[in-house]
Protein backbone atom coordinates (compact mmCIF):
# COMPACT_ATOMS: atom_id res chain seq x y z
CA UNK A 1 0.00 0.00 0.00
CA UNK A 2 1.49 3.35 -0.73
CA UNK A 3 2.09 5.76 1.75
CA UNK A 4 -0.24 8.54 0.87
CA UNK A 5 -3.28 6.15 0.89
CA UNK A 6 -2.15 5.23 4.62
CA UNK A 7 -2.99 8.76 5.32
CA UNK A 8 -6.03 8.82 3.35
CA UNK A 9 -7.34 5.90 5.65
CA UNK A 10 -5.65 7.44 8.82
CA UNK A 11 -7.14 11.13 8.57
CA UNK A 12 -10.56 9.44 7.32
CA UNK A 13 -10.80 7.49 10.83
CA UNK A 14 -9.79 10.31 12.55
CA UNK A 15 -12.52 12.62 11.30
CA UNK A 16 -14.77 9.66 11.67
CA UNK A 17 -14.60 8.22 14.66
CA UNK A 18 -11.83 9.88 16.82
CA UNK A 19 -9.65 7.21 16.45
CA UNK A 20 -5.84 7.68 16.07
CA UNK A 21 -3.95 5.54 13.91
CA UNK A 22 -0.26 5.05 14.20
CA UNK A 23 2.01 3.52 11.57
CA UNK A 24 3.08 0.50 13.99
CA UNK A 25 -0.63 -0.05 13.53
CA UNK A 26 -0.74 0.02 9.60
CA UNK A 27 -1.20 -3.83 9.54
CA UNK A 28 -5.11 -3.39 10.90
CA UNK A 29 -5.71 -1.44 8.02
CA UNK A 30 -4.45 -4.38 5.61
CA UNK A 31 -6.46 -7.36 7.67
CA UNK A 32 -9.47 -5.34 8.70
CA UNK A 33 -9.86 -3.76 5.10
CA UNK A 34 -9.03 -6.02 2.79
CA UNK A 35 -12.45 -7.96 3.29
CA UNK A 36 -14.08 -4.59 2.64
CA UNK A 37 -12.47 -4.23 -0.27
CA UNK A 38 -13.50 -7.56 -1.34
CA UNK A 39 -17.35 -6.84 -0.43
CA UNK A 40 -17.46 -3.64 -2.97
CA UNK A 41 -15.82 -5.24 -5.76
CA UNK A 42 -12.19 -3.46 -5.72
CA UNK A 43 -8.72 -5.88 -5.82
CA UNK A 44 -6.79 -4.27 -3.59
CA UNK A 45 -6.96 -1.28 -0.63
CA UNK A 46 -4.86 0.91 -3.47
CA UNK A 47 -8.24 0.52 -6.11
CA UNK A 48 -10.13 1.31 -3.00
CA UNK A 49 -8.63 4.47 -2.03
CA UNK A 50 -9.12 5.61 -5.71
CA UNK A 51 -12.61 5.50 -5.29
CA UNK A 52 -12.50 7.06 -1.50
CA UNK A 53 -10.94 9.92 -3.17
CA UNK A 54 -13.73 10.76 -5.72
CA UNK A 55 -17.36 10.77 -4.11
CA UNK A 56 -17.49 7.59 -2.20
CA UNK A 57 -20.60 5.75 -1.48
CA UNK A 58 -21.78 6.83 2.82
CA UNK A 59 -21.94 3.34 3.00
CA UNK A 60 -18.59 2.37 2.13
CA UNK A 61 -17.44 5.02 4.46
CA UNK A 62 -19.61 3.28 7.36
CA UNK A 63 -18.20 -0.09 6.42
CA UNK A 64 -14.75 1.20 6.80
CA UNK A 65 -15.08 3.05 10.13
CA UNK A 66 -16.95 -0.01 11.65
CA UNK A 67 -14.37 -2.82 10.50
CA UNK A 68 -11.35 -0.31 11.75
CA UNK A 69 -13.26 1.20 15.24
CA UNK A 70 -15.16 -1.58 16.20
CA UNK A 71 -13.84 -5.06 17.47
CA UNK A 72 -10.58 -3.96 18.78
CA UNK A 73 -9.91 -7.13 20.97
CA UNK A 74 -7.24 -9.38 21.53
CA UNK A 75 -6.67 -12.60 23.18
CA UNK A 76 -6.07 -12.16 27.02
CA UNK A 77 -6.77 -8.56 26.66
CA UNK A 78 -5.48 -6.18 29.28
CA UNK A 79 -4.43 -9.44 31.26
CA UNK A 80 -5.85 -8.63 34.74
CA UNK A 81 -9.15 -9.90 34.17
CA UNK A 82 -8.21 -13.11 32.89
CA UNK A 83 -5.66 -13.52 36.11
CA UNK A 84 -8.70 -12.90 38.27
CA UNK A 85 -10.99 -15.64 36.46
CA UNK A 86 -8.11 -18.37 36.81
CA UNK A 87 -7.13 -17.07 40.47
CA UNK A 88 -10.68 -15.92 41.88
CA UNK A 89 -13.37 -16.04 40.15
CA UNK A 90 -12.83 -19.64 39.04
CA UNK A 91 -11.67 -20.89 42.38
CA UNK A 92 -14.81 -19.35 43.85
CA UNK A 93 -17.36 -20.81 41.77
CA UNK A 94 -15.82 -24.34 41.43
CA UNK A 95 -16.32 -24.29 45.32
CA UNK A 96 -19.75 -22.72 45.44
CA UNK A 97 -21.02 -24.98 42.85
CA UNK A 98 -19.21 -28.10 43.78
CA UNK A 99 -22.46 -30.09 44.05
CA UNK A 100 -24.61 -28.60 40.70
CA UNK A 101 -21.32 -28.98 38.77
CA UNK A 102 -22.89 -26.10 36.68
CA UNK A 103 -20.86 -22.49 35.18
CA UNK A 104 -22.34 -20.36 32.82
CA UNK A 105 -20.52 -17.67 31.39
CA UNK A 106 -21.92 -14.95 29.16
CA UNK A 107 -19.30 -12.85 26.46
CA UNK A 108 -21.70 -9.68 25.76
CA UNK A 109 -19.59 -8.33 23.23
CA UNK A 110 -17.73 -11.38 21.85
CA UNK A 111 -16.29 -9.71 18.66
CA UNK A 112 -14.28 -12.16 16.82
CA UNK A 113 -13.93 -14.74 19.44
CA UNK A 114 -10.60 -13.63 21.60
CA UNK A 115 -12.04 -13.35 24.73
CA UNK A 116 -14.65 -16.77 24.96
CA UNK A 117 -11.98 -18.84 23.44
CA UNK A 118 -9.66 -17.13 26.76
CA UNK A 119 -11.71 -18.36 29.06
CA UNK A 120 -12.05 -21.90 27.35
CA UNK A 121 -8.63 -22.18 27.40
CA UNK A 122 -7.78 -21.38 31.19
CA UNK A 123 -10.84 -23.67 31.66
CA UNK A 124 -9.04 -26.69 29.82
CA UNK A 125 -5.88 -25.63 31.75
CA UNK A 126 -8.11 -26.96 34.45
CA UNK A 127 -7.48 -30.09 33.21
CA UNK A 128 -9.09 -33.17 35.27
CA UNK A 129 -10.78 -30.63 38.15
CA UNK A 130 -13.68 -29.89 35.12
CA UNK A 131 -14.18 -32.81 34.09
CA UNK A 132 -17.45 -33.81 34.91
CA UNK A 133 -18.64 -30.22 34.86
CA UNK A 134 -20.60 -28.51 32.47
CA UNK A 135 -19.81 -24.86 31.74
CA UNK A 136 -21.04 -23.23 28.82
CA UNK A 137 -20.03 -20.32 27.40
CA UNK A 138 -22.21 -18.06 25.37
CA UNK A 139 -20.84 -15.47 23.03
CA UNK A 140 -22.86 -12.83 21.51
CA UNK A 141 -22.20 -9.47 19.65
CA UNK A 142 -24.34 -7.45 17.49
CA UNK A 143 -22.29 -7.84 14.44
CA UNK A 144 -23.35 -10.69 12.56
CA UNK A 145 -20.08 -10.87 10.36
CA UNK A 146 -17.49 -10.61 13.25
CA UNK A 147 -19.94 -13.63 14.90
CA UNK A 148 -19.05 -15.85 11.51
CA UNK A 149 -15.44 -14.59 12.22
CA UNK A 150 -15.64 -16.00 15.70
CA UNK A 151 -16.86 -19.58 14.54
CA UNK A 152 -14.75 -19.50 12.30
CA UNK A 153 -11.73 -19.16 15.36
CA UNK A 154 -9.69 -18.11 12.28
CA UNK A 155 -6.71 -16.15 13.18
CA UNK A 156 -3.45 -13.78 11.63
CA UNK A 157 0.06 -14.47 12.47
CA UNK A 158 -0.79 -11.00 14.26
CA UNK A 159 -3.41 -11.99 15.94
CA UNK A 160 -1.88 -14.78 17.91
CA UNK A 161 0.69 -13.22 19.01
CA UNK A 162 -0.74 -10.04 20.74
CA UNK A 163 -1.48 -11.68 24.11
CA UNK A 164 -1.52 -15.40 23.43
CA UNK A 165 1.36 -16.88 25.31
CA UNK A 166 3.23 -19.32 22.72
CA UNK A 167 2.74 -22.30 24.97
CA UNK A 168 -1.25 -21.70 24.37
CA UNK A 169 -0.24 -21.54 20.79
CA UNK A 170 1.32 -24.87 20.70
CA UNK A 171 -1.27 -26.33 22.53
CA UNK A 172 -4.82 -25.12 21.41
CA UNK A 173 -4.27 -23.65 17.28
CA UNK A 174 -3.05 -25.48 14.27
CA UNK A 175 -1.46 -23.97 11.17
CA UNK A 176 -2.93 -23.65 7.93
CA UNK A 177 -0.78 -21.50 5.97
CA UNK A 178 -0.47 -18.12 7.58
CA UNK A 179 -3.37 -18.47 9.30
CA UNK A 180 -3.49 -20.61 12.85
CA UNK A 181 -7.18 -22.33 13.31
CA UNK A 182 -8.48 -22.79 17.30
CA UNK A 183 -8.73 -26.54 17.88
CA UNK A 184 -12.12 -28.26 17.61
CA UNK A 185 -12.53 -28.87 21.69
CA UNK A 186 -11.69 -25.16 22.36
CA UNK A 187 -13.92 -24.30 19.69
CA UNK A 188 -17.18 -26.03 20.81
CA UNK A 189 -17.06 -25.32 24.02
CA UNK A 190 -18.28 -21.34 22.84
CA UNK A 191 -21.50 -21.45 21.30
CA UNK A 192 -22.17 -17.90 19.45
CA UNK A 193 -25.23 -15.92 19.26
CA UNK A 194 -26.51 -12.64 17.79
CA UNK A 195 -27.79 -10.31 20.48
CA UNK A 196 -28.50 -6.38 20.95
CA UNK A 197 -27.66 -5.61 24.63
CA UNK A 198 -30.73 -2.70 24.10
CA UNK A 199 -33.22 -6.19 23.71
CA UNK A 200 -34.64 -8.54 25.72
CA UNK A 201 -32.34 -10.57 27.71
CA UNK A 202 -34.77 -12.88 29.26
CA UNK A 203 -34.54 -15.76 27.10
CA UNK A 204 -30.21 -15.59 27.34
CA UNK A 205 -30.80 -17.75 30.63
CA UNK A 206 -29.28 -17.00 33.88
CA UNK A 207 -25.75 -17.00 33.98
CA UNK A 208 -22.75 -17.02 36.84
CA UNK A 209 -20.34 -14.67 35.37
CA UNK A 210 -20.74 -12.19 32.71
CA UNK A 211 -17.86 -10.33 30.95
CA UNK A 212 -19.28 -7.23 29.68
CA UNK A 213 -16.02 -5.13 28.78
CA UNK A 214 -15.42 -2.26 26.86
CA UNK A 215 -18.88 -2.09 25.06
CA UNK A 216 -21.03 0.21 27.49
CA UNK A 217 -18.42 2.88 26.48
CA UNK A 218 -20.64 3.25 23.31
CA UNK A 219 -23.74 4.32 25.17
CA UNK A 220 -24.82 7.29 27.08
CA UNK A 221 -25.08 7.09 30.76
CA UNK A 222 -28.60 6.37 31.43
CA UNK A 223 -28.24 3.24 28.78
CA UNK A 224 -25.55 2.04 30.79
CA UNK A 225 -27.12 1.68 34.08
CA UNK A 226 -30.44 0.33 32.08
CA UNK A 227 -28.13 -1.90 30.81
CA UNK A 228 -26.52 -3.04 33.18
CA UNK A 229 -29.81 -3.48 35.71
CA UNK A 230 -31.06 -5.88 33.07
CA UNK A 231 -27.82 -7.75 33.06
CA UNK A 232 -28.21 -7.72 37.09
CA UNK A 233 -31.48 -9.71 36.33
CA UNK A 234 -29.48 -12.12 34.27
CA UNK A 235 -27.41 -13.14 36.82
CA UNK A 236 -26.69 -15.78 39.90
CA UNK A 237 -27.00 -13.67 42.97
CA UNK A 238 -23.87 -14.34 43.37
CA UNK A 239 -22.37 -13.70 39.79
CA UNK A 240 -19.42 -12.13 38.90
CA UNK A 241 -19.65 -9.28 36.50
CA UNK A 242 -16.19 -8.09 34.85
CA UNK A 243 -16.02 -4.58 33.03
CA UNK A 244 -13.41 -3.29 31.03
CA UNK A 245 -10.48 -1.52 32.86
CA UNK A 246 -11.73 2.28 32.10
CA UNK A 247 -15.15 1.22 33.07
CA UNK A 248 -17.17 1.53 36.31
CA UNK A 249 -20.63 1.54 37.59
CA UNK A 250 -20.29 4.55 40.18
CA UNK A 251 -22.55 6.99 39.31
CA UNK A 252 -24.17 4.79 36.44
CA UNK A 253 -26.36 2.27 38.59
CA UNK A 254 -27.29 1.30 42.02
CA UNK A 255 -27.41 -2.81 40.99
CA UNK A 256 -23.50 -3.73 40.95
CA UNK A 257 -21.07 -3.18 43.56
CA UNK A 258 -17.31 -2.97 43.07
CA UNK A 259 -15.26 -6.35 45.10
CA UNK A 260 -12.93 -4.60 47.01
CA UNK A 261 -9.42 -4.60 45.71
CA UNK A 262 -10.57 -6.66 42.48
CA UNK A 263 -10.07 -3.92 39.83
CA UNK A 264 -12.82 -4.61 37.01
CA UNK A 265 -14.97 -6.79 39.00
CA UNK A 266 -18.51 -6.36 40.51
CA UNK A 267 -21.18 -8.51 41.78
CA UNK A 268 -24.61 -7.59 42.43
CA UNK A 269 -25.13 -5.39 45.08
CA UNK A 270 -27.32 -7.50 46.87
CA UNK A 271 -25.02 -10.53 46.47
CA UNK A 272 -24.71 -12.23 50.06
CA UNK A 273 -20.76 -13.22 48.73
CA UNK A 274 -20.08 -9.61 48.52
CA UNK A 275 -21.34 -8.84 51.95
CA UNK A 276 -19.35 -11.29 53.55
CA UNK A 277 -16.10 -9.95 51.32
CA UNK A 278 -17.14 -6.29 52.95
CA UNK A 279 -17.54 -7.34 56.20
CA UNK A 280 -13.97 -9.17 55.76
CA UNK A 281 -12.26 -6.17 55.04
CA UNK A 282 -14.03 -4.08 57.50
CA UNK A 283 -12.25 -5.93 60.37
CA UNK A 284 -9.21 -6.08 58.29
CA UNK B 1 18.30 -4.79 33.02
CA UNK B 2 19.99 -5.89 30.10
CA UNK B 3 18.72 -7.31 26.21
CA UNK B 4 21.35 -7.92 23.54
CA UNK B 5 19.75 -8.29 20.61
CA UNK B 6 20.59 -10.71 17.74
CA UNK B 7 20.28 -10.31 14.48
CA UNK B 8 22.40 -10.45 11.20
CA UNK B 9 19.94 -7.28 9.89
CA UNK B 10 21.15 -3.53 11.11
CA UNK B 11 17.89 -2.40 10.23
CA UNK B 12 15.84 -5.10 12.75
CA UNK B 13 18.14 -4.49 15.54
CA UNK B 14 17.39 -1.01 14.98
CA UNK B 15 14.10 -1.33 15.04
CA UNK B 16 14.56 -3.69 18.00
CA UNK B 17 16.64 -1.53 20.01
CA UNK B 18 14.30 1.39 20.23
CA UNK B 19 11.43 -0.94 21.29
CA UNK B 20 13.37 -2.48 23.85
CA UNK B 21 14.83 0.81 25.44
CA UNK B 22 11.06 2.02 25.52
CA UNK B 23 10.36 -0.85 27.81
CA UNK B 24 13.19 0.24 30.16
CA UNK B 25 16.76 -1.83 28.93
CA UNK B 26 19.74 -1.49 28.36
CA UNK B 27 20.83 -2.56 24.96
CA UNK B 28 23.84 -4.55 23.65
CA UNK B 29 23.82 -5.94 19.90
CA UNK B 30 25.41 -9.02 18.09
CA UNK B 31 24.82 -10.12 14.26
CA UNK B 32 25.44 -13.55 14.46
CA UNK B 33 25.43 -16.16 17.10
CA UNK B 34 28.93 -16.16 17.91
CA UNK B 35 29.15 -12.87 19.24
CA UNK B 36 26.09 -13.12 21.33
CA UNK B 37 27.70 -16.29 22.67
CA UNK B 38 30.85 -14.36 22.82
CA UNK B 39 29.16 -11.32 24.82
CA UNK B 40 27.06 -13.68 26.83
CA UNK B 41 30.84 -15.13 28.25
CA UNK B 42 31.66 -11.83 29.39
CA UNK B 43 28.20 -11.06 30.89
CA UNK B 44 25.10 -12.86 31.21
CA UNK B 45 22.18 -10.14 30.03
CA UNK B 46 18.75 -10.47 31.03
CA UNK B 47 16.95 -10.28 27.88
CA UNK B 48 17.88 -12.05 24.32
CA UNK B 49 15.67 -10.91 21.44
CA UNK B 50 16.98 -13.76 19.46
CA UNK B 51 17.06 -14.12 15.43
CA UNK B 52 16.99 -17.96 13.67
CA UNK B 53 18.77 -17.57 10.43
CA UNK B 54 22.24 -15.67 10.30
CA UNK B 55 25.45 -16.53 9.16
CA UNK B 56 28.45 -18.29 11.16
CA UNK B 57 26.39 -19.37 14.05
CA UNK B 58 22.60 -19.98 13.98
CA UNK B 59 20.47 -18.41 17.01
CA UNK B 60 19.34 -22.26 17.24
CA UNK B 61 23.08 -23.39 17.87
CA UNK B 62 23.80 -20.24 19.83
CA UNK B 63 20.77 -21.47 21.98
CA UNK B 64 21.79 -24.52 23.12
CA UNK B 65 25.36 -24.07 23.88
CA UNK B 66 23.87 -20.72 25.92
CA UNK B 67 22.16 -23.19 27.90
CA UNK B 68 24.53 -25.60 28.24
CA UNK B 69 26.98 -22.68 29.70
CA UNK B 70 26.90 -22.37 33.41
CA UNK B 71 24.40 -19.61 34.32
CA UNK B 72 23.17 -20.16 31.02
CA UNK B 73 19.81 -20.64 32.18
CA UNK B 74 19.49 -17.23 33.15
CA UNK B 75 18.60 -15.26 30.15
CA UNK B 76 14.97 -15.39 29.23
CA UNK B 77 15.49 -16.13 25.70
CA UNK B 78 12.66 -14.45 23.21
CA UNK B 79 13.12 -15.90 19.40
CA UNK B 80 12.00 -13.51 16.71
CA UNK B 81 12.06 -14.74 13.39
CA UNK B 82 10.68 -15.33 10.26
CA UNK B 83 10.66 -18.85 10.88
CA UNK B 84 6.68 -19.69 11.25
CA UNK B 85 5.97 -22.91 11.14
CA UNK B 86 4.68 -25.54 14.54
CA UNK B 87 8.10 -27.26 13.78
CA UNK B 88 10.44 -24.99 14.02
CA UNK B 89 8.33 -23.26 17.65
CA UNK B 90 8.52 -26.46 19.22
CA UNK B 91 12.23 -27.11 18.19
CA UNK B 92 13.22 -24.10 20.01
CA UNK B 93 10.87 -24.04 22.70
CA UNK B 94 12.44 -27.57 23.61
CA UNK B 95 16.08 -25.81 23.60
CA UNK B 96 15.02 -23.76 26.21
CA UNK B 97 13.12 -20.58 24.33
CA UNK B 98 10.89 -18.67 26.77
CA UNK B 99 8.67 -16.92 23.80
CA UNK B 100 8.95 -16.51 20.27
CA UNK B 101 7.63 -14.18 17.44
CA UNK B 102 6.75 -14.30 14.16
CA UNK B 103 7.93 -11.54 12.38
CA UNK B 104 6.95 -9.30 11.38
CA UNK B 105 7.13 -7.86 14.89
CA UNK B 106 5.67 -4.41 16.21
CA UNK B 107 6.24 -2.75 19.66
CA UNK B 108 3.13 -4.55 21.18
CA UNK B 109 3.94 -7.63 20.40
CA UNK B 110 7.49 -7.63 21.76
CA UNK B 111 5.34 -5.97 24.91
CA UNK B 112 3.42 -8.56 24.89
CA UNK B 113 5.74 -11.17 24.98
CA UNK B 114 7.77 -9.33 27.43
CA UNK B 115 5.02 -8.99 30.19
CA UNK B 116 4.42 -13.15 29.95
CA UNK B 117 7.65 -13.96 30.63
CA UNK B 118 7.89 -11.72 34.07
CA UNK B 119 10.77 -9.16 31.82
CA UNK B 120 8.21 -6.32 32.31
CA UNK B 121 5.29 -5.34 34.17
CA UNK B 122 2.23 -6.07 32.46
Amino acid sequence: MHISNFDLYRDLLKEKSGLTLTPDKAYLIESRLMPIAKKWGYTSLDNMCMALRGVPDPNLIKDIVEAMTTNETSFFRDTKPFDLFRDHILPAMMKDRASARKIRIWCAAASSGQEPYSLAMLLKEKGAALANWQIDILGTDISTDILETAKRGEYSQFEVQRGLPITMLMKYFEQKGERWIIKDDIKKMVKYQYFNLLDNMAALGRFDIVFCRNVLIYFDKETKGEILGRIAKQMAPDGMLLLGGAETVMGITETFKAVPDKRGLYMRADSPALASTSAATAVK
Amino acid sequence: MKCLVVDDSRVVRKVARRIVEDLGFACDEAEDGQKAYEACLQAMPDAILLDWNMPVMSGIDFLEKLRALPGGQTPKVVFCTTENDMAHIQRAMTAGANEYIMKPFDSDIIKSKFSQIGLIEG
